[in-house]
C-alpha cells in the first residue's frame, strides 16, 4: 500500500553549491575552518549570513533522519512548446540536472518534521532559477494530495526566479494549478506553511508562497513580484537599501516572522503541532 | 486565423493586441451592457482605475462584469496606469467576485493588461498576495465564471482575473508568461529580438487553444476588434452567452468539482514510470 518508497538522504559531503566559501565569509570575511560552514547549516557563524542551501540539504535539516520517502520523481519535464531561443529548452535541462545532480527545481517528500509528520517540497534555486514549470506544479500537486490522503500538513520551501520562461502559458498556469491544490488542503483543514528563502520572486511569489496559513522567511532573503530593475527602468523610482528583504516584508505585514535557520526546525514543529493539535488528539 | 509560429505573424498579433483603438472593457460595458452599475474601491486603501467593474445586464442577465482599463488617451492611460493594477485594482475584483457569490451572479471578467504595476508601493502593500488571492478567489467561487481575454494578457496581473471555469480568446488577443519584450531580454539579451520571442512563447489565442490552455477563439472583423467595434462586442456577446448558459446548467458543486480538475490538470509533463 505504500505509495511512496523510503529512502535515507545521502548527506553530500562535498554539496555542489555556488558558494564553497573557501576560507573566508564572502559576507563579513572572518576565516572559517574548513567544513564549518556546512555543519553550521550554511550559515555563517560570526555574521548569520544565509548562505544559498541546496535541496537535500535543506531536507536534511528539516526531516528527521531516516524518515524521508521522496515522492513524483517519476514527474519529468517535457517541451511543449518547442521552445528555442540560443539554445533549446531540453538542452538547458540536460545542463540543469547535470550541474545539480537534481531531477527537477522541486522535490517532494513525506517526512517526520521533530515528530510532526509531513509533507515536505523543496525549491532548489540552483535548477534553472528554482522556476516553476508544469513538473513543479505537478509535483507540488502530488505532494498536496499525499498531505490530504494522509492527513499530514503541508511544507513548502520556496526559492525561485519566477515563471519557467520555456514552457510559455503552461508556466503561468502553474500559478492557478499550485493554488487550487492548497485549497486541497483548505478543504480538509489541514495547515499549509511557507517558509520563503533568497530569492522568491515572480510566479512563485504572486502564487503559493502567499496563501500560505502561516508564512516564515529566511534572514536576509528578497522577495519581490516585480524585479527590481523592472520597478526603476518602469517608474524611475530610486528602491530604498533593504526593499523586498523579508525584515521589509515582515514591517508591511507580508510574513509572518522571519526566522534564523538555526532555529527553523523547532519553530517550524512548533507552527505545525499547534496547527495540528486539534486533529492528532496530542 | 493561423497559428502564429512565424515572428512576422506574431508579432503582428502582439500589435493588434495593443492597438491604441482597440475595444476595452469600457467599451464593451458601452457596447454590450444594457444596465450597468460601476462599483469602486476595494475598502482597504483605496480604488484602482485600472480595474473597472460592477453590475451589469448582459444580454438578459445580470452578472458581475469586471476587466483591466487600458484607456485610449494618453491622459486616460497615465490615470490607469495603462491597465496595470496595484494590490488596490486585485481586492477590489476580489470585493466584486465574492459580491457576485453572494447575490448568486455569474462572475465575467475581461483581460487587457500589459501585467501588474512594477512600483515600490505596490510591493510593499502585497502585490504578489493580492494576485495569488484573486487567483484563489476566482478558484473557489460558487458561481458561474467567464473570461474573455480581449488584449493582452500579460502574465500574473492578467491570471489574477483569468481564473475562470471557461477562458475565451478574442483572435487577435495574446496571452503570455512575459512580455515578449520580456522574454527577449531576458533570453537574447536582445530586445529587439521580441518578435521571435513571442513566436516561441506561442502567445496566440490559436496556439493556445490547440495547446487546451484556453477554451474558444472568438473570431474578429477583418482588419482587427479595432475596426468594428460594434461587431466585436456582439460576438464577444454572444460566446459570453453560450458559455454561461452552459455552466448554468451544471449543478454548482460539480462546476467547482470541474474547475478544480481542470487547473489541476494544467501542465505538460512526462511520467518515466508509470503513475
Amino acid at each position: 500500500m505504500a505509495k511512496y518508497v523510503t529512502i535515507q538522504v545521502a548527506r553530500r559531503e562535498t554539496p555542489p553549491a555556488p558558494q564553497a566559501p573557501g576560507e573566508h565569509c564572502k559576507k563579513c570575511n572572518a576565516s572559517l575552518a574548513a567544513g564549518e560552514l556546512e555543519r553550521a547549516l550554511r550559515v555563517c557563524p560570526h555574521c548569520s549570513y544565509h548562505y544559498p542551501l541546496p535541496a537535500h540539504e535543506r531536507i536534511a535539516q528539516l526531516a528527521d533522519k531516516g524518515s524521508v520517502g521522496f515522492i513524483a520523481e517519476e514527474v519529468q519535464a517535457v517541451d511543449p512548446l518547442d521552445f528555442v531561443d540560443v539554445k533549446t529548452y531540453p538542452e538547458r535541462l540536460s545542463t540543469a540536472k547535470f550541474e545539480t545532480g537534481l531531477s527537477e527545481a522541486f522535490l517532494a517528500a513525506l517526512c517526520d518534521i521533530s515528530g510532526v509528520p509531513a509533507a515536505l517540497g523543496v525549491l532548489d534555486f540552483r535548477f534553472l532559477g528554482g522556476s516553476m514549470g508544469s513538473v513543479v506544479g505537478e509535483r507540488f500537486h502530488r505532494l498536496a494530495r499525499a498531505a490530504v490522503e494522509e492527513r499530514r500538513p503541508l511544507v513548502v520551501v520556496a526559492g525561485s526566479g519566477g515563471a519557467r520562461m520555456q514552457e510559455g502559458l503552461f508556466s503561468l498556469m502553474q500559478m492557478a494549478k499550485t493554488v487550487v491544490a492548497v485549497q486541497m488542503l483548505a478543504t480538509a483543514r489541514l495547515p499549509y506553511v511557507a517558509i520563503l528563502t533568497h530569492p522568491t520572486t515572480g510566479g512563485v511569489f504572486a502564487s503559493f508562497a502567499t496563501i500560505a496559513d502561516v508564512i516564515m522567511a529566511e534572514p536576509g532573503a528578497v522577495m519581490s513580484f516585480a524585479g527590481a530593475r523592472i520597478i526603476e527602468q518602469t517608474t524611475r523610482e530610486k528602491l530604498p537599501p533593504g526593499f523586498g528583504s523579508s525584515e521589509s516584508q515582515l514591517t508591511h505585514g507580508q510574513v509572518d516572522m522571519v526566522v534564523d535557520r538555526r532555529q527553523l526546525r523547532e519553530r517550524l514543529a512548533l507552527c505545525l503541532s499547534f496547527l495540528m493539535g486539534g486533529q492528532t488528539g496530542g | 486565423m493561423g497559428e502564429s509560429r512565424t515572428p512576422e505573424v506574431a508579432w503582428e498579433k502582439v500589435q493588434l493586441a495593443r492597438h491604441q483603438e482597440r475595444p476595452q472593457t469600457l467599451d464593451y460595458i458601452a457596447q454590450m451592457v444594457s444596465e450597468f452599475l460601476e462599483l469602486s474601491g476595494d475598502r482597504l486603501h483605496g480604488d484602482d482605475k485600472a480595474v473597472v467593474g460592477g453590475l451589469a445586464v448582459v444580454g438578459t442577465r445580470r452578472v458581475v462584469l469586471m476587466g483591466h482599463q487600458k484607456g485610449h488617451t494618453l491622459q486616460e492611460r497615465q490615470e490607469r496606469s495603462f491597465g496595470m493594477a496595484r494590490p488596490e485594482g486585485y481586492r477590489k475584483a476580489i470585493r466584486l467576485a465574492r459580491l457576485g457569490e453572494k447575490f448568486a451572479l455569474p462572475v465575467v471578467t475581461l483581460v487587457d493588461t500589459p501585467g501588474a504595476y512594477p512600483g515600490k508601493d505596490a510591493e510593499e502593500g502585497g502585490q504578489a498576495g493580492a494576485i495569488a488571492r484573486s487567483i484563489e478567489t476566482f478558484a473557489r467561487l460558487m458561481v458561474p465564471t467567464v473570461t474573455v481575454i480581449i488584449g493582452e494578457g500579460g502574465s500574473g496581473g492578467a491570471l489574477a482575473l483569468a481564473v475562470a471555469d471557461r477562458v475565451l480568446m478574442l483572435e487577435n488577443s495574446v496571452y503570455s508568461v512575459i512580455s515578449p519584450e520580456g522574454c527577449a531580454a531576458l533570453v537574447w539579451r536582445d530586445a529587439a529580438a521580441a518578435a521571435q520571442a513571442a513566436a516561441a512563447l506561442r502567445v496566440g489565442a490559436q496556439d493556445l487553444l490547440k495547446l487546451g490552455l484556453i477554451d474558444v477563439v472568438i473570431p474578429e472583423p477583418a482588419g482587427g476588434a479595432h475596426v468594428d467595434h460594434a461587431a466585436t462586442a456582439e460576438a464577444v456577446m454572444r460566446e459570453i452567452d453560450l458559455a454561461l448558459k452552459e455552466l448554468e446548467g451544471i449543478d454548482p458543486s460539480e462546476r467547482l468539482r470541474l474547475r478544480y480538475e481542470k487547473y489541476l490538470n494544467m501542465g505538460s509533463y512526462a511520467t518515466a514510470y508509470g503513475r
